[in-house]
């Protein structure tokens, strides 16, 4: 079968060619059924009741936390966080272990193309405590290499936070060799998988990073669920970030608290239930496919997208050589959005602007680009519709009013 | 207007603005303004003296909307007294937003009178203007 048939958006919007997965993605019938599933046929909340209906939400919620586990390859269970997403979980892992683990002085290593939610908790953490954030360099590629990080460390470094995929350049990080040098000289490695987690194979084993973050919706999973991984012991070490119902074991008027272990003392209150099921359903799914072939689809994708841009001499195109479906582009003199809401005349949906990476523009040299970010149920047909429009884009300024 | 015409002017205000580029002069007020909901950000700087707009310039990266506006609004209200420019501005904040304006007194302006059936740009249309009157009212008070 088809799979944009199993996609509701897909099917419904016919001519609707959507180019902006990194921002989010569509759901296939499955994981939006699974949703309706459970709140059509029982509802209740995880971890309370007797009753069969409970147990059964029990059961479904804690089954995704395996498909999780099995999913990224961690070592235990309890190395699972929910999460409302990959913003909440970089804020945990930043304000309710770091804070209390680093020191006046203390160094962190990210980057000028991260993502705003690994960039402002560390500021944030920096005028709070004292701890000095500093830059990898990046090369002509934008990539981050063994040899830059090598470069940006000093003793006093205790933290190296990066995307494993940047969502505007789209380069992959060598996340392996950095965490083996890293590990030799004691420091922590946060890898933020939002953009790779949902794009290839990603084995925090195989890795070996301490923390990883990543969001659903950017998976075929529903909005406001994401994911906190950290090494058993480490993640044992943080202080819980909400406190409440479902996290203690037992507090007395006098202010003395027994918390739970792990996970649940990091998941204060009614968890997003639904979110839950419904990730569980988006992991099947992508199981299914096999994320190998995912990211294998997607690079060949990619390649004949940008073989089919540089044939149009008006389209510039920033990062050829990186190997995953983000596409970063401008037609020359024209400023990204107006190009956007050009190719939203033709239904076709990219993204213009900085993408969250508002310090990028200080390497790049240029602030704002469209980005095409692409998934396994995008086609070779729409890029060539997305060509043929940009063939016309000389006629950009005459649809303007 | 006929579309066509309101298109080239829009195009020659975007390709050739009025005042563009910032100039080192402490006599002007300057601010920036961007845009919440999108990518815009440009500077503009205004001289006022005894009550009159003696010059505005602007600069700065953004859509062929907001930077033609931008063009067009140093335009009309170069010239003008404070209260006037304020006038000016309201309507064209009323035309914009669908409301009631006198179409007489906003210049060349008038070109921008449909962008409502594009929300997404109604406020790259707004941007400098909106702008502009904060530094107005201030001001004034």
């Amino acid at each position: 079968m088809d799979i944009r048939e199993e996609f509701p958006m897909l099917v419904n919007n016919n001519n609707l060619i959507y180019f902006d997965n990194g921002a989010t993605t569509f759901k296939p019938r499955l994981v939006i059924d699974s949703i309706k599933d459970y709140y059509e046929n029982y509802t209740s909340n995880a971890h309370r009741g007797d009753y069969n209906i409970s147990l059964k939400t029990d059961m479904k919620y804690e089954a995704t936390r395996k498909k999780v586990k099995e999913f990224i390859n961690a070592e235990r269970l309890e190395e699972i966080i929910f999460t409302s997403g990959t913003t909440e979980s970089l804020n945990m892992i930043i304000k309710s272990y770091f804070k209390y683990n680093l020191n006046p002085g203390d160094e962190v290593l990210i980057t000028k193309s991260e993502h705003a939610s690994n960039v402002l908790p560390w500021f944030d953490l920096a005028n709070e405590i004292g701890i000095k954030v500093k830059y990898i360099e990046l090369d002509n590629d934008f990539k981050v290499t063994l040899d830059s990080i090598k470069k940006a460390t000093t003793p006093n470094t205790r933290v190296i936070s990066i995307a494993h995929i940047t969502n505007v350049v789209g380069d992959v990080r060598p996340i392996k060799e950095i965490t083996e040098y890293a590990h030799q000289l004691g420091i922590k490695v946060i890898v933020d998988g939002a953009q790779s987690v949902p794009h290839m194979k990603v084995d925090v084993q195989d890795l070996d990073c301490d923390f990883l973050a990543f969001s659903a919706h950017k998976m075929c999973g529903p909005t406001g669920i994401g994911i906190l991984y950290g090494k058993y012991e480490l993640l044992d070490k943080m202080k819980p970030y909400n406190l409440g119902g479902g996290m203690n074991s037992s507090f007395t008027s006098d202010g003395i608290i027994e918390y739970k272990s792990l996970p649940q003392r990091l998941e204060a209150g009614t968890q997003n239930i639904a979110g839950v099921i419904g990730l569980g359903a988006a992991i099947d799914y992508l199981s299914l496919l096999d994320m190998d072939k995912v990211h294998e689809y997607e690079l060949k994708l990619k390649e004949y997208l940008v073989k089919k841009l540089k044939e149009n001499d008006m389209i510039e195109v920033y990062n050829e050589n990186s190997e995953s479906g983000i596409v970063a582009f401008n037609i020359k003199n024209i400023f990204s959005q107006d190009t956007a809401i050009f190719l939203n005349d033709y239904n076709i949906c990219v993204r213009a602007g900085n993408h969250c990476a508002k310090i990028l523009k200080d390497e790049l040299e240029i602030k704002n680009t469209c980005r095409i970010s692409l998934y396994f149920y995008n086609t070779k047909e729409e890029i060539d519709k997305l060509i043929e429009v940009l063939k016309n884009s000389d006629m950009l300024y005459q649809q303007i009013l | 207007m006929d579309s066509n015409l309101k298109r080239s002017l829009l195009l020659e205000n975007f390709q050739n603005p009025t005042n563009r580029g910032l100039i080192d002069d402490k006599s002007y007020i300057k601010i920036n303004t961007n845009n919440e909901s999108c990518i815009d950000e440009l500077d503009i700087m205004i001289k006022i003296e005894d009550n009159l707009i003696k010059d505005m310039r602007f600069d700065g990266e953004a859509c062929a909307i907001s930077t033609s506006t931008a063009s067009v609004m140093i335009k009309t209200l170069i010239g003008k007294t404070v209260d006037e420019a304020l006038n000016i501005i309201n309507n064209y904040q009323n035309m914009i937003n669908e409301k009631e304006y006198n179409e007489n007194i906003i210049g060349e302006a008038i070109i921008y009178n449909e962008i409502y059936k594009q929300p997404n740009r109604k406020k790259c249309a707004l941007l400098p203007w909106d702008g502009i009157k904060e530094v107005l009212t201030q001001y004034k008070s």
